[in-house]
């Protein structure tokens, strides 16, 4: 049998069995019950001393704020691997020192601060609607990546470890607010109703500006600061 | 059948097709974009089965896993991204070898022993 007849029949015999699959999670969906509370109830019970009116605020920063932590640490990991594998190429190809389009750097004018405002709007509109850090942070992370395509170097000044400090200040933040709580008695991120609202504030704030900066270096290999500002060098130097 | 169940249905259909680009597609690039897919249609069926509540609120402790899951994901996404370019970069093939070619392939593992002991 040539090569390529074999190749198409295990195609079309894998096929067949993803097409299984998909039947198999069909039924299983079609023979859920058709309603089901879930949580919501348990929510809902808890929700006037969450500190948040927005349940899936609530449920991310007050009861499953476990989770959004370790969440941050997961991006702040992957940032180090994407950090450590695209040294060597520093991003040479994205860099480029061309002209840049003055049409597109008049939109980026109008643009950009309008997105820190929507950006400060969702993160606020979070404890009573939809809304909060993570959509705050990635229309921040968008302006970044969009003042970076447009050229305009605005991390050029940022020294290495005001890029650090940016990059883990939300973890910080959301770590010592977790502990300090323990000061008065309670259990880890278990936090005093009276006072939740503004300790989720706290938190979402700082998580925002640093999930921003971890996806916006995520997007240029790895780091906040210009490639040619030679961090990588002096790094290797020390 | 109810507009969840259509939702679901339409993401247990994405996983599938995210399931067959992961294993059939030699590209890592495909593969990497499977694996979104698979994870999109995860969370479309999350959603989707969240708003199965009898009053109009869905049940928000999925929508929060799925918001933590889209970050992750996300994450995710950017490290295989990294890897890529940088496997990429190394051997200039966006495909991995056949495992008949790592086979026959002895030298290499005997410098890598030799490396162990040292």
């Amino acid at each position: 049998m040539s090569q390529p007849k074999q190749t198409a029949l295990i195609n079309i015999a894998f096929g067949v069995v993803v097409a299984g699959i998909i039947g198999v999670l069909g039924v299983a969906i079609f023979s859920l019950p058709r309603e089901a509370v879930g949580l919501s109830a348990a929510v809902e019970a808890d929700l006037d001393r969450a500190g948040a009116k927005n349940p899936v605020t609530a449920v991310l920063l007050n009861f499953r704020g476990y989770d959004t932590m370790l969440e941050i640490v997961v991006l702040l990991l992957a940032l180090i691997g994407a950090r450590v594998l695209t040294t060597a190429d520093a991003s040479s190809d994205v860099k480029q020192s061309q002209p840049v389009n003055p049409a597109l750097l008049g939109f980026i004018r109008i643009v950009a601060p309008v997105m820190i405002i929507v950006a400060g709007y969702l993160l606020w509109v979070g404890g009573h609607a939809p809304g909060g850090a993570f959509q705050a942070a990635a229309v921040l992370a968008a302006m970044g990546v969009l003042l970076k395509l447009g050229g305009v170097h605005w991390t050029r000044n940022l020294s290495k470890r005001g890029e650090r400090l940016l990059l883990v200040g939300g973890l910080t933040v959301f770590l010592a607010v977790a502990t300090g709580v323990m000061t008065s008695q309670r259990g880890f991120l278990e936090y005093p109703p009276p006072a939740a609202k503004t300790l989720i504030l706290l938190i979402e704030s700082a998580a925002t500006i640093s999930i921003a900066a971890i996806l916006l270096s995520l997007f240029s290999s790895g780091t906040l600061r210009d490639v040619d500002s030679q961090v990588f060098d002096d790094e290797v130097a020390q | 059948m109810t507009i969840a169940t259509l939702y679901a249905i339409c993401g247990v259909v994405l996983f599938g097709i995210g399931f067959y680009g992961v294993v059939i597609c030699r590209h890592l690039l495909r593969k990497l974009i499977s694996l979104n897919l698979m994870g999109s249609g995860t969370f479309l069926v999350l959603v989707a089965l969240a708003h199965r509540t009898p009053g109009g609120q869905p049940d928000p402790v999925p929508h929060a896993m799925v918001l933590t899951g889209l970050v992750v994901s996300v994450s995710a996404t950017a490290l295989g991204l990294a890897l890529l370019r940088r496997f990429h970069g190394e051997t200039q093939q966006t495909e991995l070898p056949p495992l008949t070619a790592e086979r026959k392939d002895p030298p290499q593992a005997a410098e890598r022993k030799e490396m162990d002991v040292a």
